[in-house]
């Protein structure tokens, strides 16, 4: 049984179609790149799978079942925006984390967040920008989950950041877990990527193992991707 | 061993590469236990089964074997890490050859430069 499995998964807005026809396959232990450019239908394919959104025709299968319940169990998700009140406290985002999932490690994300000096008592409203993104990114690694989904994980940090959050994703992720990282940012992350696919419009325009893809085109993911949606 | 890699080649083509070099200088010694694939894919910052693959790809050349349960180590074959060791050099040696060549320097001239410039080392 497939980790994740698409069929014919299409989504329309007002009759606008914004997802069509998606067919995919996520197997077990792999790092993915979900690589389009803004408005290709990235965040809205991530939102199905995770049971944002509904299909307007299609389905989604997750171990073999539709979203739901189970699924929100076993992935783990970083949505492009927060959803973190900001009001709280570090130790108070820790405390929702336990409360909301049986496989929250919370020793290991207090850990995490020692190494980066953080009091945890200091409220999120106060943190830096990229301290709020380390945060969110520590939250979601610290669950033992079997597929991570992170949106646009490395969006408006500095470059020193996009560093620590590669780290983090790599040393983090459980045995045997999938990663998908959906990102435009192609040059920073293409090193630790298994597959790439790319999207646009709507479609799965390619997928391919990375080193495969650089080994046929003799040139970087980020530079074949410019090539192929050059404006 | 620096981690810088390339984009435009495979990335585990370039982990073999490093780790070669790793074992024939000797960084990496003879009959040396590697950290877990895991480790070793955090040190190099990259994907663990784009490390797991470099390593296999060494196992095929027999730079690295496997103890069943007990992890994988490096040969303790000196023959073969010598005649890697000379194949890399091999190598160089060739690339420099050609490269002085392009600048318009025989290779006469290129080895007489050599003993000039790195004789006393």
């Amino acid at each position: 049984m497939e980790l994740l499995e698409c069929k014919h998964l299409c989504k329309e807005f007002d009759s606008k179609k914004i997802l069509k026809d998606i067919n995919l396959i996520i197997p077990k232990g792999k790092i993915i790149g979900l690589l389009g450019k803004n408005g290709a239908g990235k965040s809205t394919f991530i939102k199905l799978i995770n049971d944002l959104l509904i299909p307007t025709s299609g389905e989604i299968l997750i171990n073999g079942k539709k979203p739901g319940i189970d699924s929100k169990e076993i992935i783990a998700y970083l949505p492009e925006r927060t959803y973190l009140d900001k009001e709280m406290t570090i130790k108070q985002s820790i405390i929702y984390f336990e409360e909301f999932y049986s496989n929250f490690n919370s020793e290991k994300a207090k850990k995490l967040l020692k190494d980066l000096n953080l009091d945890i008592n200091t409220k999120i409203s106060k943190m830096s920008k990229g301290m709020q993104e380390k945060l969110q990114l520590i939250l979601v690694m610290s669950r033992t989950a079997e597929l991570y989904i992170l949106d646009e994980p490395l969006g408006g940090v500095d470059p020193a950041t996009r560093d620590y959050i590669l780290d983090t994703i790599l040393s983090n992720f459980s045995d045997g877990a999938s990663v998908i990282i959906s990102t435009h940012l192609i040059s920073d992350i293409e090193r630790i990527l298994d597959e790439v696919i790319f999207m646009n419009n709507g479609e799965i325009a390619l997928t391919s193992s990375a080193d495969e893809l650089r080994n046929s085109e003799k040139s970087s993911i980020d530079d074949i991707f410019r090539r192929y949606f050059k404006c | 061993m620096d981690y810088i890699f390339d984009n435009e080649r495979p990335i585990y083509i370039q982990l073999v590469e490093k780790l070669r070099i790793e074992i024939v200088s000797e960084k990496l010694k003879q009959g040396e236990r590697l950290p877990s694939v895991r480790e070793l894919a955090l040190i190099a910052r990259v994907n663990p089964n784009t490390m797991q693959k470099a390593l296999v790809e060494l196992e095929n050349e027999g730079l690295v074997y496997t103890e069943r349960t007990n992890g994988k180590f490096v040969t303790t074959n000196k023959e073969l890490i010598d005649k890697v060791k000379k194949e890399l050099a091999e190598e160089k040696i060739i690339n420099f050859l050609n490269d002085m060549e392009n600048i318009g320097i025989t290779h006469n001239d290129a080895i007489r430069y050599l003993q000039e410039l790195g004789g006393n080392k």
